[in-house]
């Protein structure tokens, strides 16, 4: 399988606070990755690096064979290959959840209005919710904006998705429903990296599990081996209080 | 002094509303017999204790009549709506007498004594009101000096408006486009030069000539419309990040901001033509209403930015992650939302842009209150300046009423939250 996403040796600060420490990572095509650690330890800013809403200072992140950087000139090609999903839904409340489907595909894709429509029915259906089409994102349940909210990612047809805790935000009874369709998703073959607390979702989806603490991956380990034999005491600490 | 003695409990409630309701009726009817009849049935009192009397029977009685659970439900309603407390009934008792000592002197004034016939100011007779001022001059308060003969052609601009206008809220939603664009970059030149004429057989009418409600209508409309996109502009600006941009926008907004209009008004005729190269002349009424522009888009600017800063930074994240760059980001996702946020904003900037109209006197330019003031200074008119203020503030009253209305509508319209 090849490489979809590469980071080397990537640094970031926040000011004179580092938040990402020497980061390596690779990410196959349709892999599916969870990464999980305490609150503050670099998980979101890590992923959030990739489609640079946040920028790394040092080092190298290529994604699908182009380096971002400030020099990247087309970081709206590589940002729309790469769906995101938000803690908060960021669902855009202005518009029906149909048009915050088709707005990215017609505007930035330049998809025919008609084929947007269809492709963004198609996606509403696929995480159950083609019925609220026309309604407007206020008016919805958590469960149900998040749920729009993977849809919109979708419809650009991305390469990669990533996720930014996406059940964090939301009532426990809400959380299945969209992980469900998270679930669905990964079996397609999406590859998918994910933020996450949910540690029944990672046993059942993830391929890898990355467990960062303090802006550095702590322990990188095949899902089954990082859940039954944690190398690190970091981690089997972490894995002690969580599970 | 302990007036617990006063207070009725369930077995003399009658009687309390009895003497209660006396008291009041009394304060009315010394109100009402001073104020129409001037008569003073408590003359004998002090001048000044005798001019409150009405408040004090009122209020002694509103406070027999302050009682909490009687079981009659008009008094409780009476209670708890006007008479919760003793200020409370002083408040009620002033604005109801306010109201009946100077709403009837104002009424006649206004219309049972005004003179409405006639054609001079000898015609003015009764005392009231001299309507018949406004409606000599009324066609100059509406069409300034403009020629007589060639009004039809305000008339004709501005009626197309207001069609166009109306039209537009009326026809499918896909013409409607068609019709802004029209209303906002084509319609303003033809109207421009229907009215300004010099081509097409129509007679060449210079600025100086325009004038009354007509113009205030031509300057609120051109700055309305010019200056909420340069505006928007400059709130985007301000917020960049390119540093010439930012600190060009800032220089900007804080220099017209900083300046009182009337100055402004008075550099863009005076000043601004030195600067210009010998021959050429701008209009002064371009000069003005560029100036009228840029000044109010220096507040539209902060009006605008305050949206922009009010929505949430999830927004900005959303749209990029989906592939939109800055344009396509804020045309789309931002600035709806943050416009709709301002739109009360808006309409406050907007009311307060038709308001400061009349400044444009400064520069020899007359829209309704200057040709009032013109007029009540005509030696056959003097003494009229009341009949020709009061009628330009209704106008501008009902101009900003309307705006306002409008702005509130759209307001609700375009809610999606639930």
């Amino acid at each position: 399988m090849s490489k979809i996403i590469e980071l080397k040796n990537v640094n970031k600060w926040f000011d004179k606070f580092q938040a990402l420490k020497d980061i390596n990572l690779e990410v196959n095509q349709q892999e599916k990755i969870v990464i999980c650690g305490p609150s503050g330890s670099g998980k979101s800013t890590l992923i959030r690096c990739i489609n640079r809403l946040e920028e790394h200072q040092d080092g190298q992140i290529i994604v699908d064979g182009k380096e971002i950087s400030e020099n990247t000139k087309d970081l709206e090609k590589i940002r729309a290959e790469v769906g995101m999903v938000f803690q908060q839904f960021n669902l855009f409340p202005h518009l029906s959840i149909l048009d915050n489907c088709t707005l990215a595909p017609i505007w930035v894709k330049k998809m025919p209005k008609k084929d947007a429509e269809a492709l963004a029915m198609k996606n509403l259906e696929r995480v159950q919710i083609a019925d609220q089409a026309k309604k407007f994102p206020g008016q919805l349940s958590g469960g149900q904006q998040q749920r729009s909210a993977l849809a919109r990612a979708l419809c650009m047809e991305p390469k990669i998705m990533l996720f930014d805790e996406p059940t964090s935000a939301l009532d426990p009874e809400m959380i299945k429903e969209v992980l469900d369709a998270m679930v669905d998703l990964a079996k397609a073959g999406m590859t998918m990296i994910v933020v996450t607390h949910e540690m029944g979702f990672a046993k059942e989806v993830a391929d890898n599990m990355i467990f960062m603490d303090e802006g550095k991956i702590v322990e990188k380990a095949k899902t089954k081996e990082f859940f039954e034999n944690p190398k690190s005491d970091r981690t089997k600490l972490f894995l002690s209080q969580i599970l | 002094m302990n007036l617990s003695i006063l207070k009725s409990d369930k077995k003399n409630l009658n009687s309390f509303i009895v003497a209660g309701s006396v008291l009041i009726f009394i304060g009315f009817i010394d109100i009402i017999l001073s104020s129409f009849f001037s008569t003073n049935i408590t003359a004998f009192l002090p001048n000044k204790i005798s001019y409150l009397t009405p408040l004090l029977f009122g209020l002694f009685g509103l406070y027999l009549i302050r009682i909490e659970f009687s079981g009659n439900k008009l008094l409780d309603k009476v209670n708890t709506n006007f008479n919760s407390s003793n200020f409370n009934a002083f408040l009620t008792l002033l604005v109801i007498f306010s109201l009946i000592k100077y709403i009837p002197p104002l009424l006649n004034w206004f219309v049972f004594d005004a003179n409405f016939a006639g054609n001079t100011k000898e015609d003015c007779t009764s005392g009231g009101a001299c309507w018949v001022f406004v409606k000599v001059w009324l066609n100059r308060f509406v069409y300034g000096l403009y020629p007589d003969n060639e009004q039809w052609r305000i008339n004709t601009a501005f009626l197309t408006l207001f069609l166009l206008v109306g039209a537009s809220f009326f026809v499918p939603q896909k013409f409607k486009k068609y019709i802004i664009i029209f209303l906002l970059f084509v319609y303003p030149i033809i109207g421009l030069k229907l009215i300004s004429g010099g081509d097409f057989g129509l007679k060449y009418v210079e600025t100086g000539a325009w004038g009354g409600l007509s113009l205030t209508f031509i300057v609120s409309a051109f700055a309305l419309i010019l200056c909420f996109p340069i505006g928007t502009i400059l709130a985007l600006g301000r917020r960049s990040k390119l540093p010439a941009i930012r600190y060009t926008s800032i220089g900007f907004i804080e220099l017209w901001r900083g300046v009182p209009l009337i100055t402004v008004l008075f550099m863009s005729a005076v000043m601004f033509p030195m600067f210009l190269p010998d021959g050429t002349y701008v209009d002064k009424l371009i000069r003005v209403l560029i100036a009228i522009t840029l000044f109010e888009a220096a507040y539209m600017a902060e009006v605008v930015r305050g949206g922009l800063q009010a929505l949430p930074k999830g927004q900005y994240e959303a749209a990029k992650s989906l592939g939109m760059g800055y344009w396509k980001m804020h045309f789309l996702i931002i600035l709806p939302q943050a416009l709709k946020l301002v739109i009360p904003g808006i309409a406050n900037t907007f009311l307060a842009l038709v308001k400061d109209t009349p400044l444009i006197f400064v520069v020899g330019l007359l829209e309704l209150a200057g040709m009032v003031n013109l007029a009540k200074t005509n030696p056959k008119w003097l003494g009229m300046a009341m009949e020709g203020y009061v009628f330009a503030g209704l106008v501008f009253w009902v101009i900003c009423y309307v705006m306002s209305r409008y702005s509130q509508n759209l307001e609700k319209k375009l809610k999606t939250e639930r």
